[in-house]
């Protein structure tokens, strides 16, 4: 039992003291220990967003879970979050900034909404703003830290882009932030690449389905439940938390991890 | 981020990792001034540490009609180094009524770059295009606004491969001419191209940050004839001006591993 | 006087020696690696190991087309990344001291021995010999694949990868692997595994390496796919003779003196 009150909800420090092995009077000192400073660190974070352009839009997934360093903490938060009609944002790394990216964005869609000039900001345009945003945030040293999607479809245009901590921003067909980077984009190019414009809603389902479940079994990070966000023409759709089918038979025939045989 | 041992006393003190504002995207970028056009080229692929972001994201800009900009680095920085480049030159084009000749945008990039002294752009910059007496020219800059006029230049990732290669084919460094010859002060449009896309397709095979794409842009002075581009696949006119300059861009594929 | 005999285990002061001359500006010269992509997986006859073909110092490419899968015995294989010199060094070491164990036992060896020695060796040296490697192979006991990390830490398993690119082929093998499957499907799943290393891993590129190896044969597929082709270059560069300056010119005869010396006749050819 730690009976010191201030270490109590707060994460060990792995780095430090990974097995917990210190007396609790002089345990190392946690992540709070130096105060508050601009240059914070994620603390409940998100993994992996995954998105791909489809022959109707843009299709964008990811799953429910947000992490307290590696305690898997809030298991039913949701990562993807539409910005209007015609665009929906993802976000990996850490939950608050999302948070308040949120609410900024959500007050930005009012103030537009209230100049009533006929122009509504498309997935270009909150692209746009978020990597302005994220940039100058970076540059006061103060970032937000988070890996976002930007997907969407207006006037008859799909549109997907990246944009992360840094400000660094690009775009392509098939994007992934956090180890599905290196997971997940691999599928997702040879899937996707060269047939954008006729792979159906189905078939891009399928294939982030897929992909979701490949990292479920090797981000240790991730979760079996997700969401997926579909933009069309016919607007924002972001689907109940759905179960990921997974199959763990193959471990039967497994006998050890190396001469052991039985 | 993380925490680690910085213990003089021997005791573990914790201590804040502190934040990176930079990164590194990989690419290279060259450019080459000819007697009456100047090229300017990029690879389009954008990357991280093993990871390939994009196989494409441009780093060569149209400015003006006359002049182009190559970036290369942070691609953060760089992006956003264009784009107030670009709003200068709009105010310019408003308060003067013409597009800035490349000198002065030349100038302007140097002190747009050094007024970041201590906190710069982590950006190799490489400007080419027509000088107004329609000579062909590049001016290559350091992050912080070190510039020179120059010839030719590579920079960026496979700078180190691309560059020897341009003293010996360009300045004909170490080769010695013909009994009773002189090398050209100026190689042809045609003849640069070729160079060009030898340049990027050997840095393609050797640095493993360069490939996927190439965009190549050629600028052509006041009356010189674009026929020596019909030879060349995949060439697009990007001029919107009547100014007499004309500028295209060629995209040539690269190899994905 | 110092004692002649060496304390037992390993001296590592040299370590902290290199250590203080790299904090001074001078570092390790840098060894070749394979920042790769190595693959193998089970299939219903047997192994189906696979590798790319470049070798990379730092983010040059070293090598467009090695070798990174190595003999340990005939129906042993081993895939190796890490740094070349020490993949290759193990490899062969381990696969002479199979052979000679091969020979005093009378007996085709195991793939089991060849992990064992291979981790307890690695293991002795503290993740100091840098070697990941993929070990497969056929031997009485039926098929068996392996990976064995620097430290000496191995894992059994139906499918497994290594390298730079071990995420993108892995993420291939999660997707489509089977088990039982036929040797063809094996051997295109293993194509897919190391293409998605070679187009998204830029440690890893060039060409397919494959080895499939059943109780029966051994077949070695260099070169089993070439996507990455070198194109052809727009201008030749021929250097006219001459292109080179030098200072002075010196021609010497290298045969400075000769004699020839006639033996008894006899050899001349008969012509009659």
């Amino acid at each position: 039992m730690d009976h010191f009150p201030t270490n109590w909800g707060r994460p060990r420090n792995d780095t430090i003291d990974p097995y917990g092995t210190y007396p609790i009077h002089q345990r190392p000192k946690d992540a709070f220990s130096t105060g508050i400073q601009r240059t914070q660190h994620p603390i409940v974070t998100g993994t992996s967003v995954l998105a791909i352009k489809f022959k109707d839009g843009v299709m964008m997934a990811a799953d429910n879970l947000a992490s307290y360093g590696s305690l898997a903490r809030f298991r039913d938060i949701q990562r993807l979050h539409p910005v209007g009609d015609n665009t929906v944002i993802g976000a990996g790394g850490d939950m608050s900034d999302f948070q308040y990216l949120q609410s900024i964005l959500d007050e930005l869609m009012v103030d537009e909404f209230c100049a009533s000039d006929g122009h509504t900001l498309g997935p270009a345009e909150v692209h746009n703003y978020l990597s302005e945003l994220m940039y100058a945030r970076r540059s006061k040293m103060d970032p937000l830290w988070n890996s976002l999607l930007v997907g969407g479809f207006k006037d008859g245009k799909r549109f997907l882009a990246y944009v992360d901590l840094l400000g660094t921003t690009y775009a392509s067909s098939t994007l992934a932030t956090g180890y599905g980077a290196y997971i997940a984009q691999p599928l997702l190019r040879r899937a996707v690449e060269g047939n954008e414009d006729t792979l159906t809603k189905e078939e891009a389902r399928k294939i982030l389905e897929q992909s979701m479940q490949v990292l479920f079994y090797r981000d240790a990070r991730s979760i079996d439940q997700f969401q997926i966000a579909t933009v069309t023409a016919a607007g924002v759709h972001i689907s109940e938390a759905r179960k990921l089918e997974t199959s763990w038979s193959f471990a039967e025939g497994i006998r050890g991890y190396g001469a052991q045989t039985q | 981020m993380e925490h680690s041992f910085a213990s003089p006393s021997g005791h573990p003190q914790p201590h804040q990792r502190h934040f990176n504002p930079y990164s590194e995207n990989g690419g290279t970028i060259l450019a080459i001034a000819g007697a009456n056009f100047s090229v300017i080229a990029g690879d389009t692929r954008q990357s991280e540490g093993y990871s390939i972001q994009t196989r494409y994201a441009p780093k060569v800009f149209r400015l003006t009609d006359k002049a182009v900009l190559a970036t290369n680095g942070f691609a953060a920085d760089g992006n956003m180094f264009v784009k107030k480049v670009r709003q200068r030159l709009e105010w310019y084009r408003h308060a003067h009524s013409k597009d800035m000749p490349i000198r002065a945008i030349a100038r302007l990039i140097q002190t747009m770059l050094y007024a970041r002294r201590f906190f710069p752009y982590y950006v190799y910059n490489i400007l080419g295009g027509i000088e107004e007496d329609g000579s062909g020219a590049v001016y290559s800059f350091d992050p912080v606004g070190s510039y020179e006029r120059e010839a030719c230049r590579a920079a960026g990732a496979a700078q180190s491969l691309v560059q020897p290669f341009l003293d010996n084919q360009i300045y004909f460094k170490n080769q010695t001419p013909a009994h009773g010859t002189s090398h050209p002060a100026h190689l042809p449009l045609d003849h640069v191209l070729e160079l060009v896309i030898d340049s990027f397709t050997s840095a393609t095979e050797r640095h493993i940050e360069v490939g996927d794409g190439l965009e190549i842009y050629v600028v052509l002075a006041k009356g010189s004839t674009p026929q020596v581009l019909d030879r060349w696949q995949g060439v697009t006119e990007m001029t919107t001006t009547q100014d007499g300059e004309r500028m295209f861009v060629i995209r040539r594929n690269l190899k994905r591993d | 006087m110092t004692s002649v005999f060496s304390p037992p285990g390993f001296n590592f002061s040299n370590q902290s020696r290199n250590d203080f001359i790299a904090e001074k500006g001078i570092p390790m010269p840098k060894a070749t690696s394979t920042g790769t992509t190595i693959v193998g997986c089970l299939f219903a006859d047997g192994i189906v190991l696979g590798a790319d073909t470049r070798a990379t110092e730092g983010d040059i490419v070293a090598d467009k087309n090695c070798e990174k899968i190595h003999y340990i015995t005939e129906s042993i294989r081993c895939c190796g990344a890490g740094t070349a010199a020490d993949t290759e060094f193990t490899t062969a070491l381990i696969s002479s001291n199979m052979e000679l164990h091969a020979l005093s036992t009378g007996r085709k060896p195991r793939v089991v021995t060849a992990m064992t020695m291979l981790k307890q060796m690695l293991f002795r040296h503290h993740g100091n010999i840098g070697a990941a490697l993929v070990l497969g192979g056929v031997d009485a006991t039926g098929p068996h694949l392996f990976t064995v990390a620097p430290h000496g830490s191995t894992d059994k398993l139906p499918y497994v990868t290594m390298g730079s690119g071990s995420l993108a082929a892995m993420a291939v093998f999660e997707s489509s692997w089977k088990p039982n499957m036929s040797r063809d499907d094996a051997l295109q799943l293993v194509k897919d595994a190391i293409s998605a290393g070679i187009f998204n891993d830029l440690g890893s590129g060039s060409n397919v390496d494959a080895c499939i190896i059943t109780a029966s044969h051994t077949e070695m597929l260099r070169n089993v796919e070439m996507p990455n082709q070198r194109v052809e270059k727009e201008r030749q560069y021929r250097f006219a003779r001459g292109t080179t300056a030098w200072k002075s010119e010196e021609i010497r005869k290298l045969v400075v003196s000769e004699e020839v010396i006639l033996l008894a006749g006899g050899d001349e050819m008969d012509t009659t």
